[in-house]
């Protein structure tokens, strides 16, 4: 029943150390890795684009922080979650309007149903909660070492 | 007994962090035995449920001001003094 960040996890999904300056370039890469691999539509990058100014995703936790862009289901093929860690930090502005951040480590969500994929939200909350973790993923040298530590993040929720 | 109250959990796109909130709500207004019940939206869409509303609890920037207490929910995400949310949200639901 309960379905873990895990199963949202593909090795074709992460980028290290990415070179971006803006959030742009972050949605673009991002956009079309996630097009290639067939799990978004072509109009998935502009959703993001758009929710993000709407709506911004910055989160300022502390030493690390993140980014979690998404946008309407109707540009989803298939849910993942796709992760890219910034060579250098880019700014977002943060969620609740206050301010901006700088982000170290994005946490792109495809999701196509709403209500449904708590479990997984729930686990990536814990994860970018912990900054040991958020580190691990800074410094990882590759994308096989970025999806070992994700992947073995481990909690039991229930 | 009195009126269950109705609070609106609401993000930008009514998918990803306010599922994260509902769930936080509903296990804090079953904690403090609060009659409450909790609707997920857009914030878009909390025009068309604000008069039925008694609170709004929203993760994304309430960019104009709502007829019922807003309370942000940012912390439960990143996990920082949430307590001070839950409070708010509690008294919130007391007036």
């Amino acid at each position: 029943m309960a379905i873990s960040i895990n199963e949202y996890l593909n090795k074709d999904l992460i980028i290290n150390n990415l070179e971006a300056e803006t959030t742009d370039d972050i949605f673009k890469a991002l956009s079309e890795m996630l097009l290639k691999a067939n799990f978004v539509k072509d109009s998935f990058y502009m959703g993001l684009v758009k929710r993000e100014n709407n709506f911004p995703t910055g989160l300022t936790l502390g030493k690390y922080n993140v980014a979690i862009p998404h946008t309407d289901a109707i540009h989803v093929i298939k849910p993942a979650i796709a992760i890219a860690t910034l060579k250098n930090p880019v700014v977002f502005n943060n969620m609740d309007g206050d301010g901006q951040v700088n982000v170290n480590i994005v946490f792109a969500m495809v999701l196509n149903e709403p209500h449904s994929q708590i479990v997984m939200l729930q686990q990536l909350m814990l994860l970018i909660q912990n900054e040991d973790i958020l580190k691990c993923m800074n410094d990882a040298k590759d994308s096989e070492e970025l999806y070992d530590i994700v992947s073995k993040f481990d909690c039991n929720l229930v | 007994m009195n009126k269950q109250k109705v609070i609106l959990v609401a993000c930008g796109t009514g998918i990803a962090t306010s599922t994260v909130v509902c769930k936080k709500v509903e296990d804090l207004i079953k904690a403090n035995n609060i009659n409450a019940r909790v609707i997920q939206c857009k914030i878009s869409e909390v025009p068309g449920y604000e008069d039925d509303a008694d609170l709004l609890v929203t993760t994304t920037i309430a960019s104009r001001t709502y007829k019922i207490p807003v309370v942000k929910a940012i912390n439960y995400l990143t996990n920082i003094n949430t307590q001070k949310v839950d409070q708010a949200i509690i008294d919130a639901l007391k007036e």
